[in-house]
């Protein structure tokens, strides 16, 4: 089996400020190209667990690795950096900037990740591409992002995590916000992409019914010990 | 890009920010109209005489002698008798002087009895001469020029007869030798608009059945008496003095200033005219700094508009934070939009006080006879321009910090 790209051992992190919250993780492993869909109630861990991996936060004791590189290791503003690098990341909602027109927005991880960047030849020929795979009309390119509809958004939020094709696509519960036609439609476009560039993902959400079109299903409380003691 | 998405999210918020660059604007509007204003009056000032070398008077203070002669405020404690001004105008190094006479009044107006060389020599705003808009300049003994304010305020036109009153507020008028306006002088925003002027000789015929600053009694010397009578005046209150080369200035200044004949006082106008401007700068850091502290307020504006944005915008700031920017480029973003709302507000002030300058010069000079010139910026309001720009930088790291500290801890996980 290949080095997997995103590992995670041993993670102990407590809240800071926040008294009787901490969650313990001993393993996690994703490989390349695999699908892993993480699912849990609210509560359960899951935030945190993005943003460990993100290295928004980092872990009290525990490594942290994407795609070979020990992230618990670096500084904070080389997290930020890798995190621009190598992370795709779409949110449940308001994943835009709602003054930005739609291109805007799709290139703007670039801004922060040059070697990202430098694998897209032209960053405005490949967001058009990425809108025409996600089913977006050419029209919208330079619309701004707060007239689109949120299916509309949702899709130009998984173009701008795929733009520069990092190797993990990070989202948290994306298609909540979606009715179940909707829903339908932008995970076979999710898969699609993913597919074709040998992305990983991973995807946490509450809904088991998604759990059929991925890889492997992940139970939170399975994973991920969450410990609550009154303050 | 990051520039056009500053531009686009203050754009997306135009209401509250373009108050803000309003509030801005008219601060810093203010504060350069203040200081062109400031500027204006001491260059309407200083213009209010030149081409004059030295002024001579009886030995008192520089900004007495200053004020009395030249913007009649106050009075001459003693006069020149006029032998010691035949001796200083036979002076080789003088190379013209003109006398100057004062005491008398027409209603709230000054008279001062010169001769015509006074049309000649004094100038006024960098070396314009008076010129009559009516009328011509005196030639008989009972003529008078009146100022631009004197024939505005008391309705006076060519050939209207005048009578003088001895002293200044006084009701003892010389009624036996009514004047007659033989012209009018353009406006010249000096003192000179609210002088009545007529000859040396005019004066002392004024004054010929007078002593001891009163009428003596029964006595009224015919008209035609008194213009066979010798008028050579007895003194001069003050005399502009030009001289032969500027090196000559100081020397002359001191070989009056030692006279020993009698104690006389020569003064440079622009020396004096410094001494007494700074005297009333006082006034004038006061409303500079009033108009300083406008600009504060207005930053201060700008300040609460950005800490008021702040919870509104925590989820851009996240979503920034996802896509790999550091907490320092969420920090200098905001110091970036506070930059562009500062020089729209300090850009746009400008402008207006442009606009304002272009419709109140012409009210300003008329009315006060303060003329403000419409440049391009000097180097100083670039200066203050710039200083808004860096004063909106500094006073916004106080709401970037507080974004700053936000972005660490929500991350790009925004809990609301």
């Amino acid at each position: 089996m290949t080095d997997p790209v995103l590992h995670l051992s041993d993670i102990a992190y407590r809240w800071p400020g926040r008294a009787g919250f901490a969650l313990s993780l001993p393993e996690l492993s994703v490989a390349k190209g695999e699908t892993v869909l993480l699912l849990g109630e609210s509560g359960s861990g899951k935030s945190t667990l993005l943003s460990l991996i993100c290295g928004t936060v980092t872990p009290d004791s525990g490594a942290v690795t994407v795609a070979g590189t020990q992230m618990t290791a670096l500084s904070a503003s080389k997290r930020d950096r890798f995190r621009a690098e190598h992370i795709g990341v779409i949110f449940q909602q308001f994943n835009l900037l709602p003054f930005g027109t739609v291109t805007d927005n799709i290139v703007l991880p670039l801004k922060f990740a040059p070697k990202r960047r430098k694998r897209v030849q032209s960053p405005l020929r490949e967001a058009a591409q990425l809108c025409a795979a996600l089913g977006l009309p050419d029209s919208i390119h330079t619309a701004k992002a707060n007239t689109l509809s949120v299916g509309q958004q949702q899709r130009v939020a998984v173009a701008r995590a795929l733009i520069g094709h990092p190797p993990v696509i990070i989202a948290d519960e994306p298609t909540s916000a979606l009715d179940a036609g909707a829903q339908t439609s932008f995970l076979d476009l999710l898969f699609a992409q993913t597919a074709a560039h040998d992305t990983s993902l991973v995807m946490v959400s509450h809904d088991p019914r998604l759990g059929a079109r991925f890889d492997r299903v992940i139970e939170m409380q399975d994973i991920v010990n969450v410990n609550r003691t009154a303050p | 890009m990051i520039l056009r998405l500053a531009f686009a999210s203050l754009w997306a918020r135009v209401l509250t920010v373009g108050m803000t660059i309003l509030a801005i604007a008219l601060s810093v509007a203010l504060f350069l109209g203040v200081e062109k204003v400031r500027t204006g009056a001491k260059a309407s000032f200083a213009d209010t005489i030149s081409g004059t070398d030295l002024i001579v008077g009886a030995r008192s203070g520089s900004v007495q002698l200053l004020l009395y002669s030249v913007f009649r405020i106050g009075n001459a404690t003693n006069n020149v008798s006029w032998e010691s001004y035949q001796e200083i105008a036979a002076r080789p190094d003088v190379d013209w002087i003109v006398p100057i006479s004062l005491g008398d009044s027409h209603r709230q107006f000054r008279v001062m009895g010169t001769t015509t060389a006074f049309f000649e020599h004094y100038k006024y705003r960098q070396g314009r001469a008076l010129q009559t808009a009516q009328g011509t300049i005196m030639d008989d003994l009972f003529d008078a020029v009146i100022g631009a304010d004197v024939a505005a305020t008391l309705g006076y036109s060519v050939d209207d007869p005048i009578v003088v009153a001895h002293g200044l507020a006084s009701f003892a008028e010389h009624k036996d030798q009514p004047f007659r306006v033989a012209g009018v002088l353009e406006k010249t925003g000096t003192p000179v608009d609210r002088t009545v002027i007529v000859s040396m000789e005019a004066i002392e015929a004024i004054h010929v059945d007078w002593r001891g600053g009163a009428q003596v009694p029964g006595q009224s010397t015919p008209i035609e008496e008194i213009r066979q009578m010798d008028l050579t005046p007895k003194a001069v209150t003050a005399a502009l003095i030009g001289v032969e080369s500027p090196l000559q200035t100081f020397s002359l200044q001191r070989a009056i200033n030692e006279y020993r004949a009698e104690p006389l006082l020569a003064v440079l106008p622009g020396v004096a005219l410094q001494e007494l401007w700074a005297i009333v700068g006082i006034a004038e850091t006061a409303l500079l700094a009033v108009s300083g502290m406008v600009v504060v307020t207005a930053l201060i504006g700008l300040m609460a508009t950005i800490f008021s944005s702040l919870n509104e915008r925590r989820r851009e700031m996240a979503i920034f934070r996802a896509m790999g920017a550091r907490p320092g480029f969420i920090l200098s973003m905001l110091v970036l939009e506070a930059m562009i709302t500062a020089a729209l507000g300090a850009i746009l002030g400008l402008a207006i006080l442009y606009v304002g300058l272009v419709v109140l010069q012409p009210l300003l000079d008329s009315a006060f006879g303060l003329w403000l010139p419409i440049d391009a910026p000097t180097l100083r309001e670039l200066w203050v321009i710039l200083s808004v720009i860096a004063a909106g930088a500094i006073v916004s790291l106080i709401p970037a910090l507080r974004a700053y500290r936000m972005s660490v801890a929500d991350g790009m996980m925004v809990r609301t």
